[in-house]
């Protein structure tokens, strides 16, 4: 029989484990660091973990709903930088900023339905297939940009990624709008859900009704997109595209999802705890700046970081099964 | 009682194998028939076409008299089919209620998933089976009986006319094979007809009205339970004379005891276990699930770590610490999870027949002889009539019988002196249990003393001189073959003989 109080006992499903430790986490974290710098709890200093912090932030979204379903995409950080140089130069050539900013963003999605193509309908192993893109579109980009930087952006185009609502930059709001939509998408859509279904398991998905490979393909073109979109918000913040931006974005998108509870086999994680995972990571990465801490620290703290969370997720997955 | 279901003259090919040939049957309103056949007879083809997983080559399909067709399993689940396969299909991620309604959620105009809805359906539903699972737990920290029960449920959920179930029981106990059979019979008075697929035929006395013997995917005969015997089943099943299934009882009596075990304890899984074993005897041991015996059996042989205890071989005490130490002394524990704990199943068959004495065919530099390996696995393949197109075929590739036969002649490589037995015979079908039970009467002769854990009763009645039987991690009592029936095991399986605490087996949940 279901017990009363559906609602307080859905905010416990929904605040889970890994959830609920991150941010303990943070906050415990957040307190040691306003003690030991007066610079932490300043808004400047928010500001910019938070900026830093968006462009991972906004593709962790798409990563995390494409880890669910069983999908992988390591060419996140190429679409990135292939959207802002694409953008680049066709503003460049005179065309309004707004339709640089659309045939930017059909760039990516080019991208990610090649790679929802490949995986989909030819059945290619995810890491592959996006391994060999990364490095396509990488090459590809290199081709178009000449090796040159694209400078001197057009004030109409770099309003995006310097503009200021509120005197808070346009990024974060981009950000925290993306993660807060994907977050309730993930959690309440049936067809956003799907992707669990196919994560867990994949025939059972198919024999009920799912159609497998057009979520596939819908998941890694919004991955592409999100990319994208963070391509272009980066471009325009730092008013010239660059060729280089954006190596090893994937692998720390990654490590934020997996931080914040998603599984590499497909089936587990959430937004909310891919935002997580990449504040904490943020925090970690500006907690070690403000205490001088020698930059070459923060990949071994991140990576320590990972070891750990997914230890304790081992630990706590076998203590719950001899529970019963 | 109308027919609901009528299939007339199906077939289905795939490259190189007829899986059914020209198959027909009829199923009544509120009848559970029972489908049995060997590996490979076609029951699964069949009602994989029943439940439009496949596309039948010629024949029809009839649903309540009228003609349906089906391109996929959403359709047939539509017109009144579901199947419940023995591969399951639920998501460890998600909770109960997503995965008895997956991608039938309730929603709301924007494609939003009513929750509280979707929990008091699902709370709603259990309660109509008396399941107290908690709708909003997740599914991975389920038990797996309680997993393969919420995926029948899931299958009911969609009111079907039709159930189709394939080896429903594999994974459950015997209290939760008691609360499906309850559950079926009730659905059962409410109209709902069942197809039910399983290897044990003791199931198919309790359960079904009618069984349907297929063999070599076709259909052989369709009887009424109550006119059917085992024995008839069993000859139909493999197409030839079977009356002694269990083989001819040996009438060399088992001679001197060779074996020992002494108060082998290990706190919380078992206590005091004491027996004895004698040359050429086969020693049952029985008990519900859980109640301890492959455990005692992977303790003996090393695998698990004991508190106390001694074992004594030939008179002499034996330290036994880990396996290799038991296989030094030319004892073997052949596991009851061949796919998992016993074999290598990406390996070729020649490869798994030589596993545990690789340093026969070792030559002195350490290499492997190809050409004594490639005897030596030929020649076992004879001996055991395991049924392969080669040796360098992959044991995943080869039939449950088969797989096992390659279990038993790998260890049979050392010659034991004690082999201990785990489940001789689960997931495998009529002829080659035959073969095995064979084996091992040829290796009790030879005098090889055999411990045989199982929980098929028939079995163990069949084979057995002398049966333990084991409740709660003791030894609860000891039956000779002159006193051997189902009734006095089971009893001492529950624990109900004899003993001031008394335990009730009850389905327990959450």
């Amino acid at each position: 029989m279901v017990r009363s109080g559906t609602l307080s006992r859905s905010i416990r499903a929904v605040a889970a484990f890994r959830e609920f430790t991150l941010i303990l986490v943070l906050v415990v974290f957040s307190i040691i660091m306003t003690i030991a710098s007066p610079f932490f709890l300043t808004w400047p200093n928010i500001e910019a973990i938070l900026l830093a912090l968006s462009v991972e932030a906004t593709i962790a979204v798409g990563m995390v709903i494409l880890l669910v379903s069983g999908g992988l995409d390591l060419s996140v950080g190429s679409t990135l930088a292939f959207t802002g140089v694409v953008a680049g130069l066709v503003v460049s050539t005179g065309v309004p900023a707004p339709i640089s900013i659309l045939i930017g963003l059909l760039a990516a999605l080019g991208v990610g339905l090649v790679n929802g193509l490949l995986v989909a309908k030819m059945k290619i192993n995810p890491f592959i297939t996006t391994l060999g893109m990364m490095t396509t579109i990488r090459g590809l980009l290199l081709v178009l940009a000449r090796g040159r930087a694209v400078l001197n952006l057009p004030a109409s185009f770099t309003v995006i990624g310097q503009g200021r609502l509120f005197s808070v930059q346009c990024p974060i709001y981009v950000m925290l709008s993306v993660v807060i939509i994907g977050d309730l998408l993930l959690r309440n859509s049936r067809f956003f859900r799907q992707s669990y279904y196919i994560g867990g398991n994949e025939k059972a998905a198919r024999l009920s009704g799912i159609n497998v490979d057009l979520v596939k393909i819908y998941n890694y073109c919004l991955v592409a997109l999100l990319a994208g979109i963070s391509g272009l918000l980066l471009t325009a913040r730092f008013g010239s595209a660059s060729v280089t931006v954006g190596s090893g974005v994937e692998l720390r998108v990654i490590t934020a999802t997996i931080i914040g509870g998603a599984s590499l086999n497909g089936g587990e994680g959430s937004v909310f705890g891919a935002f997580l995972g990449a504040l904490f990571m943020g925090v970690l990465a500006n907690a070690l700046n403000l205490l001088g801490v020698d930059v070459y620290w923060q990949n071994l703290f991140t990576g320590l970081i990972l070891i750990i969370a997914v230890v304790m997720d081992v630990i706590n997955e076998r203590r719950k099964s001899l529970q019963k | 009682m109308e027919d609901v279901l009528r299939v007339e003259t199906i077939s289905k090919s795939f490259p190189g194998v007829l899986a059914v040939d020209n198959v027909s049957l009829s199923l009544r309103r509120g009848e559970i028939l029972a489908l049995v056949g060997e590996n490979g007879a076609g029951k699964s083809t069949l009602t994989q076409v029943l439940g439009g997983v496949q596309k039948p080559d010629q024949g029809r399909i009839k649903l309540e008299g009228e003609v349906v067709s089906f391109t996929s399993a959403q359709d047939a689940i539509r017109a009144g089919i579901s199947m419940v396969f023995q591969e399951l299909s639920l998501v460890g991620g998600l909770s109960v209620a997503e995965n008895i309604f997956p991608n039938r959620q309730p929603i709301g105009r924007l494609n939003n998933i009513h929750w509280r809805d979707l929990y008091q359906e699902t709370g709603e539903f259990l309660k109509r089976f008396s399941l107290d699972l908690d709708p909003m737990k997740q599914v991975k920290h389920l038990s797996m009986g309680q997993q393969q029960i919420l995926e029948i449920l899931k299958a009911i959920s969609t009111n079907p006319k039709v159930l189709i179930l394939d080896e429903p029981t594999s994974s459950l106990t015997e209290a939760e094979i008691a609360y499906l059979f309850e559950n079926m019979r009730k659905l059962q008075e409410q109209g709902m007809s069942f197809i039910y697929i399983t290897h044990k035929l003791s199931e198919v006395f309790q359960i079904a009205s009618r069984v349907m013997v297929m063999r070599d995917g076709k259909y052989i005969d369709c009887r009424n339970v109550s006119e059917a015997t085992e024995n008839d089943l069993v000859s139909m099943m493999v197409g030839r004379q079977i009356t002694h299934l269990y083989g001819a009882v040996s009438d060399k009596a088992p001679q001197f005891e060779y074996f020992r075990v002494e108060q082998l304890s290990r706190r919380r899984v078992f206590q005091d276990i004491t027996f004895d074993l004698r040359r050429g005897e086969i020693l049952g041991l029985a008990g519900l699930v859980g109640a301890g015996r492959t455990e005692v059996g992977r303790a003996i042989f090393g695998i698990d770590p004991k508190d106390t205890g001694r074992v004594f071989l030939n008179g002499k005490e034996v330290k036994i610490s880990r396996p290799v130490d038991a296989i030094n002394k030319r004892i073997v524990y052949l596991t009851e999870d061949r796919k998992g704990q016993g074999l290598f199943i990406g390996m070729p068959v020649r490869e798994n027949l030589i596993a545990a004495s690789l340093k026969k065919f070792t030559n002195p530099i350490g290499f492997l002889n190809g050409r004594k390996v490639d005897q030596y696995a030929t020649q076992k393949v004879e001996e055991f009539s395991i049924i392969t197109p080669s040796i360098s075929k992959k044991i995943l590739n080869l039939s449950g019988g088969n797989q096992q036969k390659c279990l038993v002649a790998m260890w049979v490589g050392i010659r034991p002196e004690v082999i201990i037995f785990d489940e001789p015979t689960r997931g495998v079908d009529v002829g080659a249990r035959a073969e095995i039970y064979q084996k091992i009467r040829e290796f009790a002769a030879a005098g090889t003393g055999i411990i045989m854990i199982s929980s098929d009763l028939p079995e163990l009645i069949g084979m057995c001189d002398r049966i333990l039987v084991m409740h709660h991690g003791r030894i609860e009592g000891e039956i000779h073959r002159q006193d051997f029936s189902e009734k006095l095991i089971l009893s001492y399986a529950a624990g109900l003989t004899g003993h001031i605490n008394k335990h009730q087996p009850t389905l327990s949940v959450a």
